[in-house]
């Protein structure tokens, strides 16, 4: 099923997500025409279960999807869907063949079958047609809730993409249900940065690109730059981040089934952040004025990369969390935990809330 | 090039029982060496302990069995290698002829040359270093002037090789030398041997390193009767057979886990309840250690798929070695303890030993920026 969704998602955003319709999205449109074209194609269902008309794609096949969203800076929530439906399904509710989101952190009260108060950083919240959010207390519940019924707060990260906030009053959900064993109270912590290191994956493949391709072209002192020993070391690092970083991520994903696979994710987020930061800046370096314009191409992906690293967590509170798990256990905890690739620690911490930055 | 080079590779998990076997054994052999000497691991040479490799079978497990391996496949070797490393065990003395000439010899040697060195290798017995780099010859490996010249169906060597790891507890070298005019094609005329250093006309003396340890040294030839079955593969083509070498040479755990012992005192050091700053860099050296162990994975598997993937071996040598360096210079800013050598605490030791031996981990096997220039090559700047 991998090979399949790789080649028809490249092919559709190869075609379709064009600098011009990207730069239509960040001033504020909605791209209908592409989200139909991934909806008539099966990605919006794609991590729903087979019963309810998805493909039941498990996480390892899913990664090829997110990392081509990624790859081509894809304007609309297609990771957040995926996600999204695969949840509902591991609960038990019905799949939505349309844009979804969620929000990893929020601040939700229920009282009787009505919920008030904040999703904050929803992803495309004002153009998702319903969004997830688990509440807190003693018996957390997935919540499904009709962004329609919201008071927006809009917000947008350095790439233009939205980031709102969802104030919700006495509002009735969609559907609601108790998480299932194995996914705890945080899975939404955990499914954000395990999506924000595919797209990253990807985007740094097309940075690495753009960046071999304009170094070999762009002629100064009477040769390409990329003859230059400087240039082409900066290249060679940033190749190794790129590989660092897809390897991390699509191990975080081949390792996630039914419960999310908590030390490779947060192997990959740390490691993912890390590469964003690295490569991004060399290939500006490499790039020269050119590539600080906006309308050349590899700001559709730098920008995206400065913010994607942040979100669900940055770099240090996912080093922390797993720092805090390896000396908690000690020293003889580590190399045990890098074979089996769990940690017995790690999965205790519940609350990333609950910790300090 | 292509970054799908790195797709993520699990361990078999047939390899389980062997693993635990490994640290059963580990556990008991190592109980009483201590933290300063589980940081030398592959630099720490112990025939003895060697032997009991070989014994066990976890020596030439890549080598058929007819020549003494144990045909046990890339990834059983893999699981028995990092076990090793990542106890800081004394794999010094056998470790060369293990990773690199064993398989060389499988692949090029003769059938008389199998047999004569490979049982060796598998029993632990029989010990390899490289003689690569030469006083005028470092990265620019292609113009070494050591020549070995024809005398009837036998060679005469002379010249000299310099840095070589372990030459002083191995009984061979395989050596890469002239054999051929120097052209204007600077990677022809060069072919490798395999030299016997009780020969008469070899010298071989330590180089003390800069904290005074001797790990390598320099290696005289002097009219050094080489018979014509000491050539190894073919005349003329050392460089190709060199190259092809590299790729083993570079993705290794080995590559990764030399400062490991740095970071277990580290964890010990810091304790259970480590401060903010102190869990985020450890978190983060977590991380990089799980990266990178996936990918030197996804190279081996590349490597047992037949490929040469040389630019991908670069990224993790290059990589790793940063990872390496990194961990004494982040232990020394996390917790407040001088390093200290001839006393002091486990910790305070290890850091001093690993942070002079540090500046070797981007010199040793390729330095960083031979390294950048091969995957610069992978993606086609030169």
């Amino acid at each position: 099923m991998r090979e399949l969704f790789e080649s028809t998602i490249e092919r559709l955003l190869a075609d379709t997500v064009t600098p011009e319709l990207l730069r239509h999205c960040e001033a504020g449109e909605w791209p209908s025409t592409l989200w139909t074209a991934l909806d008539e194609s099966g990605f919006a269902l794609a991590a729903a279960p087979e019963d309810q008309g998805g493909a039941g794609a498990s996480w390892d096949d899913l990664y090829v999807i997110v990392r081509a969203a990624g790859r081509h800076s894809l304007p609309v929530p297609l990771p957040e869907t995926l996600l999204v439906n695969a949840l509902l399904g591991r609960c038990g509710i019905d799949a939505r063949n349309a844009p979804l989101s969620f929000a990893a952190r929020s601040d939700l009260t229920r009282d009787g079958d009505r919920v008030s108060g904040v999703m904050h950083d929803v992803p495309w919240g004002r153009h998702a047609e319903s969004v997830v959010a688990v509440s807190g207390g003693a018996e957390p519940q997935l919540l499904l809730l009709p962004r329609a019924e919201a008071r927006c707060t809009q917000r947008l990260n350095t790439a233009g993409e939205p980031r709102d906030d969802l104030h919700f009053d006495a509002v009735e959900p969609l559907a609601r249900a108790a998480l299932p064993a194995g996914l705890p109270a945080d899975v939404l912590w955990w499914g954000g940065a395990l999506l924000r290191c595919a797209q990253t994956a990807g985007s740094l493949e097309t940075v690495l690109r753009l960046s071999t391709q304009y170094a070999t072209e762009r002629v100064q002192f009477g040769k390409p730059i990329a003859a230059f020993q400087a240039i082409q070391h900066q290249l060679a690092v940033m190749a190794e981040h790129t590989a660092c970083a897809a390897v991390a991520a699509e191990a975080a994903f081949a390792e996630s089934g039914e419960a999310f696979a908590t030390w490779p994710i947060a192997a990959a987020k740390v490691c993912t952040a890390e590469a964003a930061g690295v490569a991004a800046g060399m290939a500006h370096t490499v790039h020269g004025a050119i590539g600080f314009t906006h309308e050349h191409a590899l700001q559709l992906c730098t920008r995206r990369l400065w913010s994607w690293r942040s979100e669900f967590g940055n770099q240090s509170r996912w080093a922390q969390r797993l720092g805090r798990a390896v000396c908690a256990a000690g020293a003889a905890s580590l190399w045990p935990a890098v074979t089996a690739g769990t940690h017995p620690q790690l999965g205790d911490m519940n609350d990333m809330e609950g910790m300090e930055a | 090039m292509s970054i799908e080079t790195f797709r993520y590779q699990r361990i078999p998990s047939d390899t389980e029982p062997l693993r635990a076997e490994v640290r059963r054994f580990l556990a008991e052999a190592l109980k009483d060496r201590p933290a300063l000497r589980r940081a030398d691991s592959w630099m720490g040479a112990d025939p003895a302990f060697s032997r009991e490799l070989g014994r066990r079978g976890w020596l030439g497990m890549a080598l058929p069995r007819r020549y003494g391996g144990s045909e046990a496949g890339p990834w059983a070797r893999y699981v028995v290698i990092e076990e090793l490393l990542a106890a800081g065990a004394p794999v010094s003395a056998h470790w060369i002829a293990d990773r690199q000439s064993g398989p060389l010899i499988l692949r090029y040697g003769t059938e008389l040359q199998r047999e004569r060195y490979l049982p060796g290798i598998c029993r632990g017995e029989l010990y390899f270093c490289i003689g690569m780099s030469e006083p005028n010859s470092g990265s620019d490996l292609a113009s070494i002037r050591s020549r070995a010249a024809r005398d009837g169906d036998a060679w005469v060597l002379n010249g000299q090789k310099v840095w070589t790891t372990n030459a002083h507890h191995s009984q061979f070298m395989i050596a890469l030398v002239r054999t051929g005019e120097k052209t204007a094609a600077r990677h022809e005329g060069m072919s490798q041997f395999i030299i016997d250093l009780k020969a008469p006309g070899v010298t071989v003396r330590p180089i003390r390193d800069l904290a005074g340890g001797e790990h390598f040294n320099e290696v005289y030839f002097d009219n050094v009767r080489l018979s014509h079955d000491c050539l190894i593969g073919t005349e003329g083509e050392g460089w190709q057979q060199v190259t092809a070498e590299l790729a083993f040479e570079r993705s290794g755990p080995e590559r990764f886990l030399s400062s490991i012992a740095l970071l277990h005192t580290l964890i010990d050091g810091v304790g259970r309840q480590p401060d903010a700053l102190q869990a985020r860099e450890i978190g983060k050296l977590t991380a990089r250690l799980v990266t990178l162990r996936q990918m030197s994975l996804a190279v081996t598997a590349e490597l047992a798929r037949g490929g040469n993937p040389a630019w991908a071996a670069s990224c993790v040598k290059d990589l790793g070695a940063v990872f390496e360096q990194d961990i004494p210079e982040i232990a020394q800013a996390v917790l407040d303890t001088p390093p200290a050598v001839g006393g002091g605490s486990d910790h305070a030791q290890v850091l001093a030993a690993l942070m002079q031996m540090a500046p070797s981990f981007s010199l040793r096997g390729g330095t960083r920026e031979i390294l950048r220039g091969i995957i610069a090559r992978g993606l086609g700047l030169r």
